[in-house]
């Protein structure tokens, strides 16, 4: 192919242009400098002052994590090497579970690139005991951990068939509801929390219909709820069984909870109660600095993430009350890969960074909310109180949220399941005022077609 | 691009008879050094292109050959992420159910409608842009780099803007259609308006990278031909269409090759246009692009044989494009 462009040799510059080409250089220098700034900022990875250089002699042990994880923040692996010298601990962090993930599948499969540690979001953990057991260490039997220590459901999502647990519990998603103290006074509503819960103590319904007064006397420009798949994804946490029966069939199409938070969530969008937001999007961020909307079902780790986006200007805004009933919204846990170079130092550090006071400290810095029920009646969780959030009792709300949570049945494909049931069909319902129907048909196509090999 | 290594002509041409008539003469009396010091040479003129060309071969066949004919084969195979060394043979199933695959169908009209929407306006905005760059105007070298910048700029920082631009409730581009009076558009769920929204981020990054190849081709049009142009009085814009449009033909038919090809493998604008959703490019999948699919198959639901098969016929597709634009540029070859 004959497409050169450049025919032509070029001709050099005449002496006179070297002022104009500095200039030029100038700008370039700049323009380039700016761009670094901007993408400087945007990758935003908080671990590039990793405590780095662990000095002779020292092990260092890595941990892989997704988000703002929050050991780090809190402070834990600080206390771990000063309570031991010759560890030293550093940690990569991916934003996105969903990208972090299936790198991670990819790396248990080659068997390297592996973190000493490596971090499990809820939704994946069933595909992760059921497939990856093989890779991955029984931390069940490492010294100082203890089944009694945890709650029975988190310790069986992390166990394989054969018994053998592969990864420990860090913190659960226990909810209450999140809402506006300064709206709810506007719109005619109670504002104290104990008040506010019994405005729906018991059924989602009674939630909706404190959704309808909201409206009834609305402050301009808010909605009761940011949006119907996070009002879905609340109301499903209740339910012992979800996507997947105890036989490890997939029924969602079938299962009566399912299609309840279903109903609820789109009765709740056909009402007008939502924003009509999709959740950890960057409109749904300026929603929350802005409050446009006065309710969020809200696991202790929703708290942090409106601390984060909200900062000051929400600060003491909102308040918490128990939600309608007791669900689960995620959680994660901690595996150790049997092809990291540390398995032994790992699994320590794992074995401590769950245990019951750690879980508390990891709750009173993070509000992450222990897995261990040990840690429940500890003074850290029982008494805690969040003065960003009008100092309720978080510790006594979560506390009495997490006894009542049943024991769910995890599947491998809850992640997509839950994804396309939210991002697919209740979004149709939310945004675009497609039919429940339309919106459910969609999202099941959506499904089907995912979890065909 | 063809990959094959012909055997230009760059060396010196040896003439295999180069030492010959003495070998033929029987016993060569000459001393021997010299005789395996004329064999070095010639080894080494024979021998030393090859070597300065195959570290590319190398790199090539470990990371592009490689990727591609392993691709082919778990495209054969019904394989999973879980565990990619178990693979279960099925023949052609996975191409096979990509044609009733309403999703994999969805995802080639909307890069077709994406791919056109970018492409064109990009284009013709770029061949403006370097018809004006190519006057001589003050501080024409910092425009020249200016209008590169977006190309220079991290996808995800432009498309992160885009998205706030294109916010439905707190959205620039809303609140100026309110200022004119028109309601809010929901960006993101409309088919037309997220493929156009989509489209708008593919044009602002890649119009300066084409103008900048459009100056390069226009500076290399001889001065004269403008000049006669001028004498018989044609004007500005008759000169654009009739001197620099014509001259250009083989650079733009680079570009469109180049741009569709781009087009063709859209992922990033489209991931993050809708950061919170996966990989579904929107509620209704109405701005999924083939590379997204692909990824969702392959890195969301964990198929990789189905991955596989998406990215060979993404590949296929590129051939024929390829093949399409070797036959449009042969006939404008010999039309001129």
């Amino acid at each position: 192919m004959r497409t050169s462009v450049f025919t032509r040799g070029t001709t050099a510059p005449p002496p006179r242009r070297t002022l104009r080409r500095a200039v030029v250089i100038a700008a370039v220098a700049a323009l380039g400098a700016g761009l670094l700034a901007g993408c400087a900022e945007d990758s935003g990875d908080p671990d590039s002052s990793a405590t780095k250089g662990g000095g002779k002699g020292k092990t260092t042990i890595t941990v892989g994590v997704f988000g703002a994880f929050g050991l780090k923040e809190a402070g834990l692996y600080d206390a771990y090497m000063k309570l031991h010298p010759e560890i030293n601990i550093e940690q990569t962090s991916i934003e996105r579970n969903e990208n972090y993930y299936p790198q991670l599948l990819t790396h248990l499969a080659s068997g390297s690139g592996l973190a000493d540690i490596q971090a499990i979001e809820v939704n994946n953990i069933a595909e992760i005991a059921q497939t990856q057991s093989g890779k991955l260490m029984d931390l069940g039997k490492t010294a100082g951990v203890k089944k009694e220590n945890f709650l029975e459901w988190k310790w069986s999502q992390g166990t394989d068939k054969s018994g053998k647990t592969v990864a420990l519990g860090t913190d659960i998603g226990p909810q209450g509801i999140c809402y506006r103290k300064d709206l709810f006074e506007k719109a005619g509503l109670p504002t104290d929390r104990e008040e506010v819960g019994a405005l729906w103590a018991g059924d989602w319904q009674k939630f909706l219909a404190a959704g309808e007064k909201y409206k009834a006397k609305a402050p301009k420009g808010t909605a009761f709820i940011d949006s119907a798949s996070g009002l879905m994804a609340a109301v499903q946490g209740g339910s012992a069984e979800r996507y997947y029966d105890k036989d490890g069939k997939v029924v969602y199409k079938t299962n009566p909870a399912v299609k309840d938070a279903w109903d609820v969530a789109a009765k709740a969008a056909d009402l007008g109660l939502t924003a009509k937001l999709q959740q950890f999007q960057p409109s749904w961020d300026q929603a929350i600095v802005n409050g446009t909307f006065a309710t969020i079902s809200c696991p202790p780790w929703m708290i942090g993430y409106i601390k984060d986006k909200g900062a000051e200007k929400t600060e003491g805004k909102w308040d918490v009350a128990a939600a309608p009933k007791a669900s689960n919204w995620g959680g994660s846990f901690l595996t150790v890969p049997e092809a990291g170079k540390n398995k032994e130092e790992a699994a320590k550090l794992v074995a401590w960074l769950t245990a019951p006071e750690q879980q508390a400290t990891f709750f009173a810095k993070r509000g992450s909310f222990p897995s261990a029920q040990a840690a429940f009646s500890l003074p850290e969780v029982a008494d805690a109180k969040d003065p960003y959030v009008n100092d309720a009792p978080i510790g006594k709300i979560f506390s009495d949220a997490a006894k009542g949570i049943p024991v769910t049945i995890v599947g491998p494909k809850d992640l997509i399941i839950a994804q396309n049931l939210a991002d697919v069909g209740m979004l149709q319902v939310d945004q675009k005022g497609v039919s429940s129907e339309d919106g459910w048909n969609a999202a099941v196509k959506s499904i089907d077609n995912a979890l065909e090999k | 691009m063809s990959g094959t290594t012909s055997k230009s002509g760059t060396a010196a041409p040896l003439s295999e008879g180069g030492a010959a008539p003495r070998r033929v003469g029987g016993g060569s009396s000459g001393p021997v050094r010299s005789e395996r010091r004329r064999r070095l040479y010639r080894w080494d003129l024979k021998w030393s292109p090859y070597a300065f060309v195959a570290p590319f071969f190398v790199f090539f066949l470990a990371f592009g050959l490689f990727p591609l004919l392993y691709t082919g084969w778990a495209s054969l195979h019904q394989v999973e992420l879980t565990a990619p060394n178990d693979m279960e043979w099925i023949g052609l199933r996975n191409f096979s159910r990509l044609m009733e695959d309403e999703f994999f169908w969805n995802a080639l009209r909307n890069t077709l409608t994406i791919g056109v929407l970018s492409t064109v306006p990009q284009l013709l905005i770029a061949l403006g842009i370097a018809h004006l760059l190519n006057y001589k105007l003050r501080g024409s070298m910092f425009f020249r780099v200016a209008i590169l910048t977006p190309y220079a700029t991290s996808v995800a920082a432009a498309t992160l803007v885009f998205v706030m631009l294109f916010g439905r409730d707190i959205g620039m581009i809303n609140w100026a259609l309110g200022q004119v009076g028109f309601g809010p558009v929901d960006w993101e769920n409309g088919k037309w308006t997220s493929q156009l929204a989509v489209s708008t981020i593919v044009v602002w990054r890649w119009t300066g990278y084409n103008a900048l190849i459009y100056l390069a081709a226009m500076q290399a049009i001889p001065n004269d031909l403008y000049e006669s142009a001028a004498l018989d009085g044609a004007t500005r814009w008759q000169q654009f269409v009739h001197v620099t449009i014509p001259s250009l033909r083989p650079t733009i038919l680079f570009t469109v090759v180049v741009s569709t090809i781009g087009a063709t493998q859209l992922f990033g604008e489209p991931l993050l246009f809708n950061r919170g959703g996966g990989a579904s490019g929107g509620a209704n999948h109405q701005f999924q692009t083939l590379g997204l699919y692909l990824y969702e198959q392959g890195w969301v639901n964990l198929h990789l044989g189905r991955a596989s098969a998406i990215a060979w016929t993404m590949f296929l597709i590129l051939l024929l494009i390829g093949a399409v634009n070797w036959l449009v540029g042969r006939r404008l070859r010999k039309s001129s």
